[in-house]
Formats: structure tokens, sequence, C-alpha cells
């Protein structure tokens, strides 16, 4: 495979908070289109990573590339027009406002409508088609004008990974984005992230192993704040250091878990 | 699609309540007739443009100003040296742009001292917006020539030549320039609610951290929000100053004025877009009627507050929707007699409290004048005992009714909810 230039690059990333160093030289390559699963033990720096690259923190040192361009250090708005956009593991909705207007506030931006002011919202034909659209989407058209906050919980992180794509980022950052579901909810949103996300280059941040292997085409160990392994899952799964990193922890349990999901 | 479920526009009917609204302002003068009620109705006119103004921050941007009376003296003090400059003749400024001149005013403060405020948000910034309340009002000391020492600077409305005829010195005519400006800004601040930055506004309140996420940075949107309000309480400042012709640093500025916007914007209520008209037309009433009555008017203004704020923090916007709601579900009527209950029960407490209150007041504040005095039409004696105990007793008596109808009013409205909620339930698609 050879590619220009990768939808997403880190090289050398170090991030310390004081003097805990949380990543430690992370370097990740990933091409356009790819669908990459992060792993690792907890504490291993996977939502600090994820923090990293869409500018909730500056990295200490080392480079992020977006498309080749330098975004390290940027701050997250600027991130997000250049293309890249993020979910949260707790929801991050707006409350007090509508699921429609939930999606149309990530719409505004990407279609350029900034921070005006002299127009008005009802009129602007491309970002209400494309927020109704959304609603299908994400199969939420039916609480269309209900409260985010009193969505039930399913709902609010499907409305949440609705956002996120709302204003067309090609890459997108999904941190636990099955956190909290229950066995059928997580079955069933995997295969809404598949169909939202088609073209997209995606990361996702994952504990349920289930939803690792049913999303990615790539594995990325992540242990210490180092990439370790990064490859398809088979191999991923054979590689000793893998092994040898997780033993007793995450991999026994993810292997446990790939196995009764084999089944 | 589920955008041909929303009402198509239908003749007038969209414009309905800005028809009513413009009808109201137009129609009040002639209704309330007295030079009192005419100078209270201007009062109210200003002070709606100034209440919204400052629910741009609150309500819609979740900013919590400590400092709103910045940018409406301002306003005021710019409009009358813009008056007192215009009546030498040098500059060609008609009274009815002296208004616009305040909102600039307004404006360019909020832009100069909005540049620091709103670079934080919540605690801090409700801080920094008291500080530079104190900043600027200690300043005004510094500069008597510009704010006009204690005495305030005064100014004369009429000057220049008639314009149309009107001279704007007769009372109803700046009741009606208030008005209009009134009805101007009230439509552009709804406008607001509808566009983008104001959309924007409501998602920074409830969220700025995933704003930053969705492409917007959030210093910009409460900056913007925040040049906004303060042209508005310019324009609004400047009214004021046409009405009353003298602007006083020591009310205009103080913090006290600040604290009168926060609180009759909340008890209006911030949640809704016409809550804060509700809270200035009270602020009046309060300031100028239950002032009249009892000298222990910001007594009863704190205890309304405090059992607003407990029981029902969406103000009273907030309960007026609610009614409203069960209303549409045809379920108002069975409310009826719960509500004359807790009128009744209501009326009993407010006057056993209200006697011992003014009793205590009279004995702190007027023993001089004798034991003697008359309250609302009751004649009050402090050294008879029948007149504690006949307020104890009503207050007592008021107590148990209040928690009774309480009790029954509880029962009743739960039930029309859970009613509404099955209705609503039912009418979703399958």
């Amino acid at each position: 495979m050879t590619h220009p230039t990768y939808a997403l690059e880190l090289r050398k990333l170090y991030k310390r908070f004081g003097k805990t160093e949380i990543i430690r030289g992370t370097e990740l390559a990933v091409a356009p289109g790819e669908r990459v699963a992060i792993i690792g033990p907890n504490g291993a720096g996977k939502s600090t990573l994820f923090n990293l690259i869409s500018g909730r923190f500056g990295p200490s040192s080392g480079e992020i590339l977006l498309n080749g361009q330098r975004i390290d250090g940027l701050t997250p708005f600027k991130i997000n027009r250049l293309g890249l956009a993020r979910s949260f593991q707790i929801t991050n909705i707006f409350g007090h406002l509508s699921v429609f207007e939930n999606l149309r506030c990530g719409v505004l931006w990407s279609l350029g409508y900034k921070y005006a002011f002299w127009k008005f919202l009802a009129d602007l034909k491309d970002a209400n088609e494309r927020s109704e659209a959304l609603l299908q989407m994400i199969k939420l058209d039916r609480k269309r004008d209900t409260l985010a906050m009193n969505l039930t919980y399913a709902e609010q992180r499907a409305l949440e990974i609705g956002i996120t794509i709302a204003g067309g980022a090609d890459v997108v950052l999904l941190d636990e984005p099955t956190a909290g579901m229950s066995k059928s909810e997580t079955a069933r949103f995997v295969e809404l992230i598949r169909e939202v996300t088609v073209g997209k280059t995606l990361l996702t941040v994952e504990h349920d192993m289930g939803v690792v292997f049913g999303l990615a085409d790539k594995i990325a160990v992540l242990v210490y704040g180092e990439v370790i392994a990064f490859d398809v899952p088979e191999k991923v799964r054979g590689n000793p250091r893998v092994q040898e990193a997780y033993l007793g922890s995450a991999l026994a349990d993810a292997q446990v878990a790939a196995a009764s999901h084999g089944h | 699609m589920s955008t041909a479920a929303r009402p198509a526009p239908n003749g007038l009917r969209p414009y309905a309540a800005w028809i009513a609204f413009a009808v109201v302002l137009a129609v009040l003068p002639h209704v309330f007739r007295s030079s009192l009620a005419l100078s209270m109705l201007t009062q109210m006119g200003y002070l709606v443009i100034i209440c919204l103004s400052y629910n741009i921050l609150l309500g819609q941007g979740g900013m919590l100003s400590f400092g709103h009376a910045v940018y409406s003296g301002l306003g005021s003090f710019i409009a009358v040296h813009a008056m007192n400059v215009a009546a030498k003749g040098q500059v060609p400024l008609p009274l009815v742009t002296i208004p616009l001149i305040g909102g600039f005013a307004g404006m360019f403060f909020a832009a100069l001292f909005g540049y620091v405020t709103t670079k934080k948000s919540g605690t801090t910034f409700a801080m920094i917006t008291l500080g530079i309340g104190e900043l600027v009002a200690a300043m005004s000391g510094m500069f008597p020539g510009f704010f006009g020492g204690e005495g305030g600077v005064t100014t004369n409305r009429v000057y220049g030549k008639p314009l149309l005829g009107l001279t704007f010195g007769p009372q109803i005519q700046v009741y009606y320039l208030v008005a209009t400006y009134c009805f101007v800004s009230t439509a552009l601040m709804f406008a607001l609610t509808k566009t983008p930055l104001g959309r924007m506004l409501n998602a920074v309140r409830d969220n700025p951290e995933r704003v930053e996420f969705i492409g917007y940075n959030t210093q910009r949107v409460r900056y913007l929000g925040f040049i906004i309000s303060g042209f508005f309480a310019g324009i609004g400042g400047a009214l004021a100053t046409i009405n009353f012709e003298i602007v006083n640093a020591s009310d205009a500025l103080s913090a006290l004025r600040s604290g009168g916007y926060l609180l009759f914007t909340v008890l209006g209520g911030a949640t809704f877009f016409f809550g804060p008209m509700i809270g200035a037309v009270l602020l009046v009433l309060a300031s100028v009627l239950l002032s009249e009555v009892t000298k222990a008017w910001l007594l009863y203004f704190g205890l309304v507050f405090l059992f607003m704020v407990m029981y029902a923090p969406g103000g009273i916007a907030s309960l007026v929707m609610m009614n409203v709601r069960v209303a549409k579900f045809g379920r108002f009527a069975r409310l009826l007699r719960p509500y004359a209950g807790l009128l009744l029960a209501g009326l009993l407490v407010v006057a056993g409290a209200s006697a011992l209150i003014e009793m205590i007041y009279h004995i702190q504040l007027n023993a001089g004048t004798g034991s003697q005095f008359r309250f609302v039409g009751v004649s009050l004696d402090t050294e008879n005992h029948m007149s504690w105990l006949v307020s104890a007793a009503v207050l007592a008596v008021g107590l148990v009714g209040l928690e009774f109808a309480r009790r029954a009013f509880i029962r009743v409205w739960s039930r029309a909810q859970e009613e509404i909620e099955a209705e609503i339930k039912q009418r979703e698609p399958a």
C-alpha cells in the first residue's frame, strides 16, 4: 500500500503531567479510510491520546499531523475545522436543546454560517436538510423535538455520535462509544456506527472486544503510552509482545471475550 | 419529511403575539391615564429592553453577570452628554437618535470590558463582572467632570426643532418614543434567538466544552453575545436619561442596580424569552408602588425571591407556561378550585405576616409617631395585644390552610400531569 499522506499521523508523541509521563513516544500512522481500534490496559493512555489528537491538551513534545498538516498545539475548534471530530466517553450533548437543534449546532460551522446573527436558522435550507438527514441516520427522527436531556441513555449515545459526524469531518475519533450499554444495544449500536462512518477514517477506543472486531480493520495496542503493536486483528492477537504486555490482564479478558464472541 | 409536520405559515397568525404586543403598547397610556401611571409605563418600557438584554447573557448564554448596570449606565451618561452637546446646536442629533447613541456607547464598553470578562465562564466570569462593576462605579467618583459627582448630570430633552411636531416635552410623547424602541428592540432580540449565533449561545450555555469540538470558539460566541447585550442595555440606559433628564452615577452605575436587573430577570423567568419582560414590569411595580405602601418592601421582595428560587426556579414565566400546557390539554378547569384555595390561604398568610412585619418596623422606625398606625386600610396598634394576637392568629390559620390547600393542589396537579403524559404517549406514532 502506498499513501501519499496519512489521514492521521503521530510522531514521537510525548505527554507529561508533572513528572508523570502518560504518553511516551507514541507513533502511529493511519491511512485514509482505515478503521482503527485502540486497545490497551487501564491507564495505558488511550483517552489521553484522544485528548491530544483532538486538541483538548497540547502534547509535551512530538508531532500530530492531520492529512499531512501539523495540528499539535492547535485549539479544539481549529482542529475540528480542519476535518477531525470526536465523541466523548461521558455523554457530552446540549441538554436543554432539542435533538434536532443539537444536530444543527454540529452542522452550522461546516456549512460556513459561523457567528451569523443576520440570518435566520429557519432559512438555512442546507443546514436544515443535513440535520434532518442526520436525524434519520441516527434513527432519532421520532425524537426530533425532544430535549436531549430527556432522551434514554442509548439515545443520548446515538446523539453523541450524530453531533460528532454532523460537521462531515473525515477523521472521526470515538471514545468508548458503547460504554455503559447493554449487550443487545451494543450490537445494534456497532451497526449504526458502521453505517454512519462509511468512507471515513475511524479511530475508536474500546474495551469491548466484540465492538473492536466488529468495527476495526486494524488494532493498535497501547501500553504505558507506547504503541507496541499496530496491525490487523489476527496478527495482533498472535504478537508475543502484546501477549507479554497483557499477560494476566486485558488480553486475557480480551481473548475470553473474543472467544465467546466467536461462538 | 418531518419538516412537513411543522405548521405552515398562516397569514398573520405567526405574528399574532407581536401585533398584540404593539396594540398593548399603544393602548396602555389610554387605559392608565394618571401621570404616575404614565411615568411607570415609560420606566417599564426601557426596563423591558434592559432586562431582555440582560437575559441574552443569563438565560441564553449562561453568563451570570453582576455588572450589567455598567452598560445601561454608561449608555445613560453618553446619552446625557450627547443631548447637552446637541442642545448647544454644535451637532445635529435629534432626540430620537439619542437611544442609538446610548446603544453604541453600551456596545463600545461591552466590547472593551467584555474582551476581558468573556475570556472566562461560570464563577470566574461572574467575579470579573462584579469587579468591573465596582471599578466603573469607583471611577465615576474620580471623574466628576464627566459623571457629575454627587449631583449627577442634568439635561433638557426639549431641544432643537420639533420633529413632525413632536417636542418630546410632554410625558406621553416620551412614552411613545420608549414604546417604539421597546417594540423594535424586543423584536430584534427575539430575532437573535432564531439565528446561528443565538443558537450557539444556547449551546455554549448548555455545554461549552462540546462547542469547542464542533468548530466554534466559545469565547468568541460569548464575546459577540456580550457586545449585542451591551448595545441593547445602552439603548435602555439612554431612554432612562430621556425620561428623567438626569443621570446619577450612584444610582445608574451601582451594584444595587445590576443586582436589580439580575433579580427581576430571574423572578420573571430566564428560561423563556418573555420572562424578563414580566420581571421588568414587576421591577417598576415593586420599586414605585410597593415602596409607597410600605418601607419594608425590600424585605417582602426578598421573601418572594427566596420562595421563587426554592419552589419555581424557572420564574413566573415557567409557572405561566406550565399552566398554559395544562390548559392546552383541556385540564385547566379542575385547577380553579385548588387555585382558589391556595389564593385564599395565601392571602391570609400575607395579611398576617405583613401585619406583624409592619408592626415590628413601626416599633423600630416610627415609634416617635405613636403606637397606632394604618397599613393598607387597617389600623394597627403596637401596644395593643389584640393587634399582635389577631395578626399571629391570621398568620397561623393561613399557614395551616396553605398546607392543606397545597396538598390538595398537588394531588389535582399531578393527576392532570399524568393524564397529559399518557395522552402524549398515545399521540406518538407507533
